[in-house]
């Protein structure tokens, strides 16, 4: 029996899962509190332990890995115009699993390089310009960031005209770079593919060192991903299915977490109707979003505040005090629900949190009226046709009425273009990363179990 | 202009709330053909759009059209948004049917060079016009 493990190590907790080749199946999961205060190797070894005794299995073939310990892969992204070259860069860096602490624009003025050092990026993303376009902005900005003390690192991705001489400008101050392919090479033509590739290289070749997960990186002998580019993979290969295997079609996946709510669409979003007209930036067929507001504890305070108080006590049947005693008990003990009331709040939280992400992430129709009649204008992508919508992410999996909650990304009396239908499904075992990890060598085993697992709901 | 013509980049489209469609893609062909970079933004364009898109390109010449005779509330503001955007010099093209009703052209012309455009050109003006002194225009700089 070929086995193989796959390893998470979260910001709370490190989880482990062993698969059968053969099977293929899952052998078992095991999870224990991720410990970065001291070695992270430590909770790993707890939770492989733990492995061990659940499936009586002690070695395996290989094993992957993904990370979103110590904060995660921490970046900012620069462009030059917002809703162009920096909009790229910034959907460059979300797909590539990151979790972006800053978009900038234009020429970075004083008090935004001092925010930029204040975040203390992983790696920093230069763009600016088209290819043959604008040259002085990326070239003043690298100027800017070279004189910036920090231990970033920098993926310069704009005007291939000038993008050697920026490079070389954070080289002769100390910065490690990475040259690459313009992530807008041409106007409103999105390349963001190299960029990707030149993060994941510089994460495994320094970042992964600088939080303490080389000696993990080591025993698990490949090469470590961010967890969400896992996920994006393990949604992506659900999306397309495999030489073998046909895939789901385009598809939506909602990721509720504690922090965090991170949307991701596989499809290429064209209009539905004819006679649309699409403006803006074309997104990525593979879109990741983050909603840094949407979380169900650390961020509950936040997300209450996006659904809005009134709202809020009509759709959990609480009253004012009620709701502020249950939101400051999930603010402080996260993840314990010890009362009916709270159960109610974190019920409504969680489904807002569902359907203000994918509200968020999908595109819009505005319709204009012109001397010619009603036009329609598109923007972002149309998600109306999409079939299939995934929930995963602890709250999720286990709340008593996941159907429920993940309904919330159905349209109802949106603007936005999300699914008007569709089945739902949860990843019940909780393997969407796990099987992207494995589907890089393992692409029609990952897929079977993944399938196999997927629980329909509704 | 030391450029050769494939690399002067030129932002052209259909102004504000027309819809107008196929006289958009002529002059893109047109002016493709004529072997210029041409980064064509179709029709409903803002002018934001316009201007942003010369930035991001570092476009030479942005193009203006406008079909459905609103064109003057559509294209007021124009040259003073380029020079917020640090591109007060470029040239400002715009044509087609510019105003309702019976004004000359040669008042509209001076409405529009007045208010910042480099040239103004009247309903059935042929792109080759144009490209003509579009070319003069550059090469004096």
């Amino acid at each position: 029996m070929a086995k193989v493990l796959l390893v998470d190590i979260g910001s709370t907790y490190t989880k482990v899962v062993a698969v059968d080749l053969d099977g293929p199946g899952i052998l078992g999961t095991a999870s224990a509190p991720t410990t970065v205060a001291t070695n992270i190797g430590e909770g790993l070894a707890v939770a492989l332990e733990r492995l061990q005794r659940k499936t009586g299995v002690s070695s395996y073939l290989e094993s992957y890995g993904s990370s979103s310990a110590a904060g995660g892969l921490k970046m900012v992204a620069i462009g030059l115009v917002p809703d162009l070259t920096a909009q790229a860069g910034k959907m460059a860096a979300l797909g590539a699993g990151a979790k972006v602490l800053g978009t900038y624009a234009y020429e970075l003025a004083a008090l935004e390089l001092e925010e930029i050092q204040a975040l203390e990026p992983d790696i920093i993303l230069l763009c600016g310009g088209t290819d043959g376009g604008n040259r002085e902005v990326i070239l003043r900005n690298a100027e800017h960031l070279a004189g910036l003390p920090g231990k970033f690192s920098v993926v310069v991705a704009g005007n291939k005209v000038v993008s050697k001489e920026a490079s070389e400008i954070l080289e002769a101050r100390g910065k490690q770079i990475r040259l690459c392919e313009n992530v807008m090479p041409q106007f409103n033509c999105l390349n963001i593919e190299p960029a990707q590739e030149a993060i994941r290289n510089l994460f495994l070749e320094r970042i992964v060192e600088a939080k303490g997960l080389s000696d993990v990186q080591e025993l698990i002998g490949n090469p470590l991903l961010p967890t969400p580019r896992a996920v994006l993979q393990g949604a992506e290969l659900l999306a397309r299915g495999t030489a073998q295997q046909a895939g789901f079609g385009d598809l939506l996946v909602v990721d509720v977490g504690g922090a965090t709510t991170d949307v991701y669409s596989l499809a290429t979003g064209a209009p539905a109707a004819s006679g649309v007209i699409l403006r803006g930036l074309p997104e990525p067929y593979a879109k990741r979003t983050v909603e840094g507001d949407l979380g169900l504890s650390y961020s509950a305070r936040s997300t209450a505040e996006a659904i809005g108080r009134k709202e809020l006590m009509v759709e959990s049947n609480l009253s004012e005090e009620e709701l502020e005693k249950s939101l400051l008990r999930l603010e402080k003990e996260p993840g314990v629900i010890s009362s009916k009331e709270q159960e109610a709040l974190q019920r409504c939280l969680a489904r807002s949190a569902v359907k203000i992400a994918t509200g968020r992430h999908a595109g819009k129709v505005e319709a204009h009226y012109t001397p010619c009649g009603l036009s329609f204008v598109q923007r972002g992508k149309d998600l109306t046709q999409i079939k299939t919508i995934i929930g995963t992410g602890g709250p999720l999996i286990y709340s008593p009425n996941p159907a429920y909650l993940l309904s919330g990304a159905r349209r109802s009396q949106d603007a936005a273009l999300k699914p008007e239908g569709g089945n739902l499904f949860l990843d019940r075992s909780y393997i969407l990363a796990s099987m992207g990890l494995l589907s890089e060598k393992y692409p029609e085993e990952a897929f079977a179990i993944l399938k196999g697992e997927l629980e329909w709901m509704a | 202009m030391d450029k050769s013509r494939g690399q002067i980049t030129l932002v052209m489209g259909v102004i504000g709330a027309d819809v107008h469609a196929i006289g958009n893609k002529i002059l893109e062909y047109a002016f493709s053909e004529a072997g210029f970079n041409v980064v064509n933004l179709g029709v409903m364009v803002s002018q934001s759009e316009f201007v942003k898109a010369a930035l991001e390109t570092a476009a030479d010449a942005i193009l203006v059209s406008s079909l459905y005779g609103h064109g003057e509330i559509d294209c007021r503001g124009l040259r003073e948004l380029c020079i917020e955007m640090g591109l007060g010099e470029i040239p400002l093209y715009v044509g087609g049917n510019l105003v309702i009703g019976k004004t000359s052209f040669g008042e509209v012309e001076a409405k529009f060079k007045k208010m910042g455009f480099n040239r103004v050109y009247p309903p059935g003006t042929l792109p080759e016009i144009a490209i003509g002194d579009l070319i003069g225009d550059l090469a004096n700089g």
